[in-house]
């Protein structure tokens, strides 16, 4: 479906306070990432804030700023994804459910903005009002949600807007990012049941988020970021017991880190590349 | 109910800054160092005695003490009279009112053009960040923000009017034709040439600003997220550009409404052009205090006015600035 092959991204940035404050240097937000992201599957990505899963997926939808250096190879279906393609597939075969609320236009009402979404999606416009009516009522907004604006929505409505837009999409790819930030644990669970529910459809769903809690239930594998790099892709069920059949020390600080975890083994096997987490 | 408190709450409001303005101009009129009187007189100041100067004095009230004129005119102006203009020798309300007729023509219709060509300037502009049409519009919106209008306007009048002969060089007729014989062709035949410098500049600022607002809608959050749908860079403009931008241009344009009132004085002036802005600068040259006194009253009447439309257009565009019981 998607393969990702020596992915490297950089930034460019000046040092504030050096001698040299004029020189562009650039930061290597993502390093030498390879992955593999197949049909019908939830593939988490998860890592501390920083960690370049924001990145990784603006690289994927070619939403990258105009500065930044990419090298490596996208593949999605067998064929090179570029630029071109990119422009081609947005909203139409890839979908982005972004992180920040601020990406709602505050000067227009949700439904209006849901049915853009769709007509973006290509569909013709009274379709799309129809498929915005249907996305809304699936994530259970209300018709005076429906005909508010984005400061009247609570965090957890604003967010269900995101996913339904996303939704009306019809893609095939679906990256979630950071989805149940501000979410209580019930809206939560509806949200990834929902991702769940599109993998269980033959989509493909990247679930971006940094608490590997809420990831492995719905996950069928999981890639553990780490300043860029990728620590280690494994099988959301092994994630289990203390740890042990996960093959890099970061991975496993983090699944002992859970509070279900903290006690259950006191030390990490340090002869696996050990790494502590404070 | 709300609502008839709410417009009571602004006329009061209105009406104050309609008296302090009048007041500051008052005063500032008193300490002007031009006497009244030898304005008035002009050249023939030395063939006239101390006392015809005190009947003159006596009959324009200029021997009474100054609280006493102001509460003079603030009543006169409370039964509805604006008082007399001794520069003109004709009532002050029509004065204005026919100046205004005149000024507004010119100015409205810069102001309108400057307005509706400005905003589109600026979205293009905006839209096409660091295209050639973007380099074109800021390089042409960065030279004419720093043109001195007058120097435009007098390079306009020696090519058109001048050089070319397509434009009359003053005036908002021909001269020596009365006003009423002026036909409508003739009057937009003078107007071409200071509406097109007014405008030409006008636009200048309201292009800078709406392509600033359009650079950051093009950034933001809403943008991507508009990109990640498979929005076009229009599409982006037009839907959520369009309505960002023109927060910024609202602003600026009722701002700058009480322009049209005041008039364009030194446009006014290069064009020899009989408008509101020559009447000011006649009234404040020869110490008409109730034309001056008028006319002040009437420019920040328009800028309030100005200010209140901007308000509600803001309230209507951007639902956030709707505040309950303002």
């Amino acid at each position: 479906m998607l393969t990702i092959d020596h992915l490297t991204l950089q930034l460019p940035y000046y040092a504030h306070g050096h001698a040299s404050w004029w020189k562009r240097r650039w930061a290597t937000c993502l390093d030498d990432l390879t992955l593999q992201i197949s049909a019908g599957e939830v593939h988490a990505v998860v890592g501390a804030s920083g960690a370049g899963k924001s990145l990784l997926a603006y690289a994927i939808m070619g939403l990258l700023p105009p500065a930044a250096r990419l090298s490596g190879q996208l593949n999605y279906q067998e064929k090179p994804l570029d630029a071109v393609r990119q422009r081609q597939l947005r909203g139409r075969e890839l979908a982005l459910i972004p992180q920040s609320l601020s990406a709602l236009d505050p000067l227009v009402r949700t439904h209006r903005q849901v049915t853009w979404a769709a007509q973006r999606a290509g569909q013709p416009s009274t379709g799309a009002r129809h498929a915005a009516q249907r996305a809304l009522d699936h994530y259970q907004l209300d018709t005076q949600a429906q005909q508010a604006y984005a400061h009247e929505l609570s965090g957890g409505m604003a967010r269900r807007v995101l996913t339904a837009m996303a939704h009306v999409s019809q893609a095939q790819l679906v990256i979630a990012d950071e989805p149940t930030v501000g979410l209580d644990p019930h809206q939560r669970q509806r949200v990834l049941d929902a991702l769940r529910g599109l993998a269980d459809q033959g989509k493909t769903v990247i679930l971006i988020t940094h608490d590997l809690r809420h990831a492995l239930p719905v996950a069928d594998r999981v890639t553990i970021m780490r300043d860029g790099k990728q620590v280690e892709t494994a099988l959301a069920c092994a994630f289990q017991d203390d740890g042990t059949s996960l093959n890099h020390g970061y991975s496993q600080a983090l699944w002992l880190a859970l509070p279900d975890n903290a006690f259950t083994t006191a030390t990490i096997s340090k002869d696996k590349q050990g790494v502590s987490v404070a | 109910m709300r609502v008839i408190r709410r417009i009571a709450k602004r006329l009061v409001r209105l009406a104050l800054v309609l008296l302090c303005v009048a007041l500051v101009s008052f005063g500032l009129m008193m300490v002007s160092p031009i006497d009244p009187v030898d304005a008035y007189l002009g050249p023939q100041m030395a063939q006239v005695s101390p006392e015809q100067r005190a009947l003159i004095a006596q009959r324009w009230g200029f021997d009474e003490p100054a609280v006493v004129q102001f509460g003079h005119w603030l009543r006169q102006l409370v039964s509805g009279d604006l008082g007399w203009s001794h520069v003109y020798n004709q009532p002050v309300s029509e004065v204005i009112a026919q100046r205004f007729q005149r000024s507004v023509m010119l100015l409205g219709s810069a102001w309108l053009l400057s307005a509706l060509l400005g905003f589109s300037l600026g979205v293009v502009a905006g839209a096409k960040e660091g295209t050639k049409l973007d380099k074109a519009i800021s390089t042409y919106a960065f030279i004419t923000a720093s043109t001195p209008a007058f120097w435009l306007a007098i390079l306009a009048v020696l090519l058109f009017s001048v050089t070319l002969g397509w434009t009359p060089t003053c005036c908002a007729g021909p001269v020596g034709v009365l006003n009423q014989d002026v036909t409508l062709v003739t009057r937009l035949h003078h107007l071409l040439l200071p509406v097109a410098t007014l405008a030409l500049l006008g636009i200048a600022n309201i292009t800078l600003h709406t392509r600033a607002r359009m650079l950051e809608l093009m950034r933001s959050d809403i943008a991507t997220h508009a990109f990640a749908q498979g929005a076009s860079r229009i599409d982006v403009a037009w839907r959520h550009g369009l309505r960002h931008a023109s927060l910024p241009a609202i602003t600026l344009a009722f701002a700058s409404l009480g322009e049209l009132f005041g008039g364009s004085i030194l446009i006014e002036h290069v064009f020899a052009y009989p408008g509101l802005g020559q009447a000011t600068v006649a009234a404040g040259l020869r110490s008409d205090v109730p034309l001056l006194l008028g006319i002040a009253l009437f420019t920040a009447l328009f800028v309030s006015l100005g200010n209140m439309l901007a308000d509600t257009l803001y309230g209507v565009i951007d639902p956030r600035i709707k505040v309950e019981g303002t």
